[in-house]
């Protein structure tokens, strides 16, 4: 036997689809047979006796009625869904509560939002995202493709297709851009000024505006290019833009350009365009040979030099070792920041180590050439970063290296880097200091890129590292050379 | 390419042009056989692309069976389902003589048709009269009463609107459409104001020609109690705008969405006449009491001619209460939808503004490249009937036109640009 209830709203209207909501909340619940909220029409009373829940005061009621009709098994689950209707006709309306925003879904519906535009990002799947440039700079955008997995020819293409126009790609995969004091992807928060970066890699260039930032100096735009702008392939087409673009620039007084060593064409052609240029340089090819420049332009062998040149700092003499054979243990770098583990190398180097790694300067051999040797690993190569997210992003990649670290006898220092910023890891420090409790481990040696003014602030950062043991250096160089002292006999 | 993508352009706006300088006007209700040539004795016009009887969906086949006997071309309905299996009936699609109808959109000889006429170019499109909410014809039902109905519409209110309609010199539904979608009407499932503007611009006119009060009290009361009556004309009018667009070179402009409850069609401009075809989806919505989604028919109709107009779920943002049909669908989010419709859309149509959206002209002139490129799929707000036939309509809802039309469309056209 079941229970049929029909409780009649005299007077009353409400909206059929908003009724027909209410009806399929209840329908399904423990007890209800059917139910139904419908407007008293002829139509409708139809369609409620054909589905058995017209019954008692529903058959009297009228076009200018609401019926609340309900079949249950009993009369106590009834009185309970007319009590549930009748709160919900009565409650309050929330406003417009967590209204969504609409976001264009295409770069057509995005342009047309915003017409004044004159950047895009692109972030999608590699094999699209050249497909998705091309529409941006038909529509006269300039174009950062953060994006990777794009194909070597295709970069060229698109790269030429910018020039034609008189636009710039950044990328692909370009992470880090400051334009305008705009943060791109990764970043920090560095104050405005006058020197000018142009980067072939983001943790290059978040370093050295942020050691620059640390000395009271700004940057007017940070411009990536993406990793292969400088090889033979590409020809350096952005990087020779992006130096053009900060020719023209009023604030500009100054440019460093950071890459590893480009192709020696593309070299010659960076070389020349800087000899006819107005302002003055700072050439940091990471690992490259000493380079002839022209009078406005000094070369950098590290970020951190960049950073002092740029500064018109002075520079102390680095005494390098010759052939260290000293030490009796080895210096294992586990990094986030590709060019960060290539500055540690560079200076590993320079103080006589040899030093291999997964992702080798020019002067460093591959993982697995001979025995105790010292090592940086680049922890954002594709070999870790396959089907996950970027170290910055979600350091824990690092966990497992790290422990394992901790337990070799045959390592005397661990040399990591912290990269906080835009896009980085709410707390990078936190995570790694959260590995150490109770636990005996060599000396680790750490620095912090990134400003106060960043979300996760550099000195609250610094400060976790200390209190859990760290050394902590002024700059990733700066931990370099500390690592290093550190294993050598006193 | 870059020349290739010029052509479409220009096409393309030739094309959207022709469908919003489009005058439709209401202007007459006639008898099929007097005005569609070629529908003859056992032709029966159906919604959507062609199909045959033994791919045809459950009310498709009542549908069939009914207007077999209404028109007496069989006694009773068994006999009727013995003429179609057979192959006795001849079966065409509605879009390919000038006509447009809701759901199985049945079209024959001896029913009244409702007339718009496009006065900017001085075409004509027909659809038949909305016979009603709850068991009817258009949902696959065919009882007496609907038969009974049926034989009313024709012998006593066609008459009436037409001679009522020729008095009034038509009605010009442009300003009427877009009075309704300041009102709330989207011209799929929300009719109600446009229903009774019309009602109440043809009341004086129905009254001078009626020939007995009763008579116009059966009419009226018929209007009135029907809140899709206006969707029939709404649907004419699409059809009217859109046949002008058809066979313009070079656009890649939809010219018609129509559903046969199996496969889902599309018209693309270039290509003319040619169906693209899928199998239809099923729709996403709320049911009456005593019906789930188990009772429901896939996606079903010609109603989606004014989705192609920027009308329906293009227009969501007009009739926000239509949001509710679609999963936690707020009202107040309504507007999102028209937007999304925005991005795979040529332009919108100034003449019909969404007030609540500032004035923001309907998205109209659905791109093929677009809805590929953009991986969005027409919304279309749609009745949903049950898989029964004789049932009715069951419930309401929105359905997605499926991507594959859009893709299959696209190939065609780009190999008729010559793009390889």
């Amino acid at each position: 036997m079941t229970f049929l209830l029909n409780v009649v709203q005299h007077n009353s209207y409400a909206d059929s689809v908003a009724l027909m909501r209410l009806s399929d909340k209840i329908s399904g619940s423990p007890g209800v047979k059917e139910a139904a909220i419908m407007i008293g029409t002829p139509a409708n009373k139809e369609i409620l006796a054909t589905a058995n829940l017209l019954g008692g005061d529903g058959q009297s009621a009228g076009p200018g009625d609401i019926i609340l009709a309900v079949r249950a098994v009993d009369q106590n689950t009834a009185n309970r869904v007319i009590a549930g209707w009748e709160s919900e006709l009565n409650k309050k309306a929330e406003g417009l509560s967590a209204t969504e925003i609409w976001r264009p879904k295409t770069i057509r519906g995005a342009f047309e939002q915003q017409s004044d535009a004159s950047m895009a990002i692109i972030s999608v799947p590699g094999p699209f995202a050249i497909a998705e440039a091309r529409k941006a700079l038909t529509r006269n955008l300039n174009v950062l493709i953060f994006s990777d997995n794009v194909a070597i020819d295709e970069e060229r293409a698109i790269k030429e297709e910018a020039k034609s126009r008189d636009l710039i790609v950044m990328g692909p995969d370009c992470g880090t851009a400051i334009i305008q004091g705009k943060m791109l992807g990764f970043a920090n928060s560095v104050p405005n000024g006058k020197i000018g970066i142009v980067g072939a890699s983001g943790t290059g260039i978040q370093e050295v505006s942020c050691l620059l930032a640390h000395m009271g100096h700004g940057i007017s735009h940070a411009i990536g290019v993406g990793g292969r702008d400088l090889t033979e392939q590409v020809g350096g087409i952005s990087t020779l833009t992006a130096i053009d673009l900060l020719e023209k620039d009023p604030q500009t007084d100054h440019v460093i350009i950071i890459s590893k060593p480009p192709s020696e064409k593309v070299c010659s052609k960076i070389l020349s365009k800087i000899e006819r240029s107005s302002k003055t340089f700072t050439v940091c090819f990471l690992g490259s040979p000493l380079l002839q420049l022209s009078s406005n332009a000094r070369q950098a062998t590290t970020l951190e030099l960049a950073a002092l040149l740029a500064a018109n700092q002075e520079i102390k003499p680095i005494n390098s070792v010759s052939k260290n054979t000293g030490a009796a243990k080895r210096i294992l770098g586990l990094y986030a920041g590709g060019t960060l583990a290539a500055e540690a190398q560079i200076i590993l180097i320079d103080h006589g180590f040899s030093v291999t790694s997964n992702a080798p300067v020019p002067g460093a051999l591959p993982i697995g050439s001979g025995n105790l040797q010292h090592t940086i690993i680049d922890l954002g190569a594709d070999e870790y970063t396959q089907g996950r997210p970027h170290p910055m992003i979600e350091p824990s990649v690092r966990s497992a290296p790290f422990l394992k670290a901790c337990d070799d006898p045959t390592v005397g220092a661990i040399l990591c880097d912290i990269v906080i910023g835009n896009g980085a890891h709410a707390n990078p420090a936190g995570l790694l200091i959260s590995l150490l409790s109770d636990l005996d481990h060599p000396p680790i040696f750490v620095s912090v890129t990134g400003t106060n003014q960043d979300p996760q602030g550099r000195d609250s950062q610094m400060k976790l590292l200390e209190s859990a043991g760290c050394t902590v250096a002024s700059s990733n160089a700066e931990a370099a050379r500390m690592a290093i002292s550190s294993i050598l006999p006193a | 390419m870059e020349e290739i993508g010029k052509v479409i352009d220009q096409a393309n706006e030739q094309a959207l042009g022709v469908l919003l300088s489009g005058e439709p006007v209401l202007v007459d209700v006639v008898l099929a056989a007097d005005v569609i040539d070629g529908l003859k004795e056992k032709i029966i016009l159906h919604a959507g692309p062609p199909i045959k009887w033994n791919k045809m969906c459950g009310p498709m086949r009542g549908a069939i069976c009914g207007i077999a006997v209404f028109e007496e071309w069989a006694s009773n309905l068994n006999e009727a389902e013995k003429l179609a299996s057979q192959g006795s009936l001849e079966f065409a699609p509605n879009h390919q003589f000038g006509c447009v109808g809701p759901m199985t959109g049945m079209t024959t000889s001896s029913q009244p048709l409702i007339v718009v006429e496009n006065q900017h170019y001085g075409n004509r499109a027909y659809c038949t009269i909305n016979e009603g909410l709850g068991k009817v014809m258009r949902f696959g039902g065919n009882d007496q009463t609907v038969l009974e109905r049926l034989s009313w519409i024709k012998n006593e209110l066609a008459p009436l609107l037409g001679q009522a309609l020729r008095r009034a010199g038509g009605i010009k539904l442009k300003p009427l459409i877009a009075r309704g979608l300041t009102m709330g009407d989207e011209m799929h499932q929300r009719n109600v104001a446009c229903s009774s503007l019309l009602l109440r611009e043809l009341a004086p006119h129905m009254a001078a020609v009626a020939p007995e009060t009763e008579t116009l009290a059966r009419a009226y009361s018929f209007i009135a109690s029907n809140d899709q009556f206006f969707l029939n004309i709404a649907m004419a009018a699409g059809k009217a705008l859109t046949d002008p667009a058809y066979g313009i070179k070079g656009s890649s402009m939809v010219t018609a969405m129509s559903r046969n409850g199996t496969d889902f069609g599309i018209r693309v401009s270039s290509t003319g006449d040619r169906w693209f075809t899928a199998p239809v989806e099923m729709p996403q919505g709320l049911y009456f009491p005593g019906y789930s989604e188990s009772d429901a028919n896939p996606d079903m109709g010609d109603s989606a001619i004014v989705e192609t107009i920027g009308l329906g779920g293009f227009a969501m943002g007009a009739a926000p209460a239509v949001a509710g049909f679609v999963g936690a669908g707020a009202a107040s989010q309504a507007g999102l939808y028209t937007k999304n419709m925005a991005e795979i859309t040529l332009g919108e149509n100034k003449s019909w503004t969404i007030p609540a959206m500032d004035y923001l002209g309907v998205p109209t002139g659905i791109d093929i490249r677009r809805v590929v490129e953009a991986n969005i799929s027409p919304t279309i707000n749609t009745g949903i009937a049950h898989k029964e036939p004789g049932i009715g309509q069951v419930g309401a809802g929105v359905a997605k036109a499926p991507m594959a039309c859009f893709q299959k469309a696209l190939r065609a056209f780009a190999e008729q640009m010559g793009v390889k």
